[in-house]
């Protein structure tokens, strides 16, 4: 596929697209995003135990990044979060911007895009709102939330007609379509080439940047974590062995030495060869 | 008989290059009649000059005759209808029967431990074995046929729509319990659309079934239809009449098999494998 880098600037509400169109105002709508708190949590299959007692404190709107070696139990943590697997010791907690307790209303975007193949793009991301939204509201919504992924022109195409990242993008739209307070990425660029990569990465810090949620990413990329988060954890047999704070400002760029210093800090410590 | 047996290999797509001897006709519209009327001229051919006798194969051109006069008494016509309404009475029920279990086997553990090996063990007695049995059941009357008709495109159905339940993605199915789909929203918008192509390939294969049990059902036993039309012929020794019946089945299969794909081509528009 050709690469497809489209910066514009954060700060415009009516910026204009590539194919003309106006930015719909359903996208600005703002997300309550949630914070996150995990005491000792722990997660077992039969005799093996995954997680280890987890501690973690992650605010509002802040984007943290789960890296380690495979089997590390990242993706067991990931599906704990959505709630697609139940933790078997400790405790979960969610609360809003106010600091109440509130739903997390997560969503999870996959390594694969796992779009239905049977439903035009629009109606794809239209899945995202879940059940009873009206025909109308549902499509409006839906485009405004590919405007957000620059495909507002694919609206229509099948998503065998689109490129990888392409589908990886509708997948995108249809996760944050309900304006989740919570986006966790399960190594959603992993099957994707370097250059869909680096456009992905700058796409998904753009469109958090924009709407505010809570992001936890994990991924085996620890260029991709330091490029994206505020914080990088790393999991070691099921127990946190390094929380590292990332802090240059957003927008940043690839290539950064400040940034390459703290990536081989991480490999070090994921590696441990001191 | 296998799974394998019951599905179709689908047909390389054909291709739309021209050929310049024929600058208004497409290669694809061409090319699949070659054969059929080569055929014809050679067999008309061979009745003419008398090398094929009239009382073993009637030529193209009495068969033709025949057509004319079956069809100016009205019986061709009526033969026609019946047969096919009675095809159709036998493709609606025992697909729909088939259809259902398919669905109910492939979403539920219970229902398929339950009643799996059953449908297995039932669906490989050539269900034409039957004949005797029923017709000591339901007599000669329609029952009998419907009921043949019925139980053989039952197989094909049920066993294609099961694979195809079982098939559809699992991925798929994660994604729609996280995006919070009800049960009939991820029958409707996830797994009925994903065992579709192989529904179809369950619904080609019980038409030709359907055409086969009714035929053999109407020599066997009808005051009407195709089957008894043939029947009937083959008793005054009318040749031309036998194989008018032959050439219409192989007319009606093929306008079966044509609206079949219609019905893919329509349902199946995203897939890859149907776009034009």
């Amino acid at each position: 596929m050709s690469l497809h880098i489209h910066e514009r600037p954060a700060t415009s509400p009516s910026a204009i697209t590539t194919n003309g169109a106006t930015r719909p105002d359903a996208a600005s709508t703002t997300t309550q995003a949630v914070s996150l708190h995990l005491r000792g949590v722990e997660k077992r299959f039969g005799d093996n135990q995954v997680l280890r007692g987890i501690d973690l404190d992650i605010e509002a709107g802040q984007f943290v990044a789960i890296v380690g070696k495979s089997g590390c139990g990242k993706s067991t943590l990931l599906r704990l979060l959505v709630g697609l697997d139940q933790h078997t010791g400790g405790e979960i907690a969610f609360r809003g911007e106010d600091g109440n307790p509130a739903k997390a209303d997560a969503r999870i975007v996959f390594q694969e895009p796992r779009l239905l193949p049977w439903f035009n793009v629009a109606k794809n991301v239209a899945v995202g709102l879940g059940e009873g939204v009206d025909k109308d509201e549902a499509r409006t919504k839906a485009l405004a939330a590919l405007w957000e992924v620059h495909l507002r022109n694919k609206a229509e195409e099948w998503p065998s007609q689109l490129s990888g990242g392409q589908r990886q993008r509708v997948a995108l739209a249809r996760a944050l379509v309900s304006r989740p307070g919570l986006l966790v990425l399960d190594e959603p660029l992993g099957a994707l080439d370097a250059l869909t990569r680096i456009s992905m990465q700058t796409l998904i810090a753009r469109v958090w940047r924009e709407l505010g949620f809570t992001a936890v990413l994990v991924t085996h990329d620890v260029s991709e974590a330091v490029h994206l988060a505020d914080r990088v954890i790393v999991l070691d047999e099921g127990r946190i062995s390094l929380d590292l704070a990332i802090p240059q400002p957003h927008p940043r760029k690839h290539g950064d030495a400040e940034l390459a210093e703290l990536e081989g800090k991480l490999l070090a410590a994921i590696l441990k060869d001191r | 008989m296998a799974l394998a047996d019951l599905t179709f290999s689908r047909t390389l797509k054909q291709t739309n290059k021209r050929i310049p001897s024929f600058p208004r006709l497409d290669r694809a519209h061409v090319l699949p009649l070659v054969v059929p009327v080569t055929l014809i001229a050679l067999w008309q051919f061979g009745s003419s000059t008398g090398f094929i006798s009239d009382r073993i194969m009637p030529s193209p051109v009495a068969v033709t005759q025949a057509f004319w006069s079956e069809a100016a008494s009205g019986d061709l016509g009526h033969n026609i209808l019946v047969s096919a309404g009675r095809a159709l009475a036998g493709l609606l029920v025992g697909g729909t029967i088939g259809f259902l279990l398919g669905i109910i086997n492939g979403v539920s553990k219970l229902s398929e431990q339950l009643t799996d090996t059953t449908l297995q063990m039932v669906r490989t007695i050539p269900h034409l074995a039957l004949i005797p049995l029923v017709i000591l059941w339901f007599g000669i009357g329609e029952e009998a046929k419907l009921f043949l008709t019925s139980l053989g495109v039952l197989f094909p159905i049920y066993l294609n729509t099961y694979h195809g339940v079982r098939n559809v993605d699992r991925d798929l199915l994660e994604m729609g319990r996280i995006y919070g789909m009800s049960r009939w929203s991820l029958f409707r918008k996830v797994i009925f659309p994903g065992a579709l192509p192989s529904i179809f390939v369950g619904l080609r294969y019980a038409l030709g079934i359907m055409w086969l049990t009714l035929i053999v059902s109407e020599s066997i036993a009808a005051s009407s239809g195709l089957g008894y039309m043939a029947n009937n012929a083959r008793e005054f020794m009318m040749t031309d009449v036998v194989v008018l019946a032959l050439v219409i089945y192989a007319l009606l299969g093929k306008l079966a098999d044509v609206i079949a794909r219609r019905l893919e081509g329509w349902t199946l528009s995203w897939n890859a494998a149907y776009q034009k």
